[in-house]
């Protein structure tokens, strides 16, 4: 498989929210908004493309009876460094985010994007398997907050498109995201099959 | 290359080995995002000491006070002063009876014991209904929606509710233990934010926290104005 096809095999075809149905705690949880979804997924692409890139280089290191905590050990430092990096420089980012971020390590797409391709493939093709999945990550989550927060608050990424009193306040509200991932969901799989 | 077997001494050794490697890294992310990290807290309360109190030309988080609630909760109190006169009390004063975890406040009071402003620091409530709280409790803004307020509503008209008579939501220019802020609901003047009734009650027992401090350290202050005297006969 060459890189490019991997890199889109992540945004389009495998994507993780879409078709995976990986990591929805953090889908649900924080894109209450556009920025949140999307400051989310771009956290998420950084400790995917490195952590893939560290367990593809160590993996013929690692003992096969230990590389699950190898590759937590690995992913849990990543995460602590963009926590820390975000904590410093994107202050009111983090406090939108906040313990989602440290959630990152529990997110099953970055443990098994190690397990099931890192660990088989080379470094290069794995960075553009991490990259991939971290943009179909994002843009998952950015359309689902954009939708969220432009149904429930009459926003688009904090500018008013209309007045908040219209919005409807479940779609900022957890049944909201349910609802809202269930029908893109829908009118993807409907996009797919005609396409 | 071959695959390292899974002998102990070969997992211990590579769990070790990356287990040093990334602690090490961690320890030098942190020590390049502490000061940055601090500074941004720093920032963060100093403007929201200079929101809440008049002008005032002091380094307030040069004298920190502290105050410890009954429930054990850590308050801090700012100093605001101008030319050496105290201008007002910026209190960082925090609950624990959030809808979801912990609320934190910046209060300032005048040097009369009102509430000039607020603002608030940190809190997990829910968006759209209970994080309304860094707008609610202000005066009521001359808008659009002021003047569907003053208006009998057709619900309103039909359930024979009488529009809000001296309910308020603002907690601004009050005095705390004169003015009795609790919401409508408890017997209190404050309304509450509309289907956040938790939020708006643990908003209002972080401002109570605060007039507690208030209150410990104005008698903390009278005291040593009376006690002055007397350590200067000890000397």
């Amino acid at each position: 498989m060459n890189n490019w096809k991997v890199l889109f095999n992540g945004i389009l075809k495998e994507n993780p929210i879409f078709t995976l149905l990986l990591g929805m705690c953090p889908t649900l949880g924080v894109t209450s908004s556009a920025i949140n979804g999307l400051g989310m997924g771009l956290a998420t692409t950084f400790v995917l493309v490195m952590s893939n890139l560290v367990v593809a280089l160590i993996k013929d290191f690692i003992p096969d009876k230990v590389r699950i905590p190898a590759f937590i050990v690995v992913i849990a430092t990543f995460v602590t460094i963009v926590e820390m990096t975000m904590q410093a420089y994107l202050p009111a980012l983090f406090n939108s985010l906040g313990l989602f971020i440290p959630l990152i390590v529990v997110n099953c797409i970055v443990l098994g994007r190690a397990e099931a391709f890192a660990s088989k493939n080379t470094a290069i093709s794995s960075i553009f398997d991490g990259l991939g999945m971290g943009l179909g990550f994002s843009l998952a989550l950015t359309l689902l907050g954009s939708i969220r927060e432009l149904l429930g608050s009459g926003k688009l990424f904090n500018s008013s498109i209309y007045p908040s009193d219209y919005g409807m306040l479940i779609f900022v509200l957890a049944p909201g995201a349910f609802i809202a991932l269930g029908f893109l969901i829908a009118i993807i799989n409907k996009l797919k099959k005609t396409a | 290359m071959a695959k390292t077997e899974s002998t102990l001494k070969n997992m211990l050794m590579t769990l070790l080995v990356i287990a040093i490697i990334s602690g090490t890294s961690l320890g030098f992310v942190y020590k390049l995002t502490k000061d940055p990290i601090d500074q941004s807290k720093l920032a963060k309360q100093q403007s929201a000491i200079k929101e809440v109190v008049p002008e005032f030309n002091n380094d307030p988080a040069a004298e920190v006070d502290t105050f410890v609630t009954e429930s054990g909760l850590n308050l801090k109190i700012f100093h605001a002063k101008k030319d050496g006169v105290e201008v007002g009390l910026a209190i960082e004063t925090i609950t624990n009876k959030g809808f979801s975890g912990e609320i934190k406040i910046m209060v300032g009071f005048l040097p009369d014991g009102s509430i000039l402003n607020y603002r608030v620091l940190n809190h997990h409530e829910t968006p759209g209904l209970g994080s309304k709280m860094d707008e609610w409790f202000r005066p009521a803004k001359a808008t659009v929606n002021q003047n569907e307020a003053s208006k009998p509503s057709f619900f309103k008209w039909l359930f024979g509710i009488k529009s809000g008579t001296g309910g308020d939501k603002s907690i601004i220019a009050k005095t705390p233990g004169k003015n009795n802020l609790r919401v409508s609901k408890d017997g209190g003047e404050i309304d509450a934010i509309t289907a956040a009734t938790i939020s708006s009650r643990a908003f209002l027992d972080a401002v109570d926290n605060a007039r507690m401090a208030y209150l410990s350290q104005k008698t903390k202050e009278t005291e040593s104005v009376t006690q002055t005297p007397q350590e200067i006969v000890h000397e």
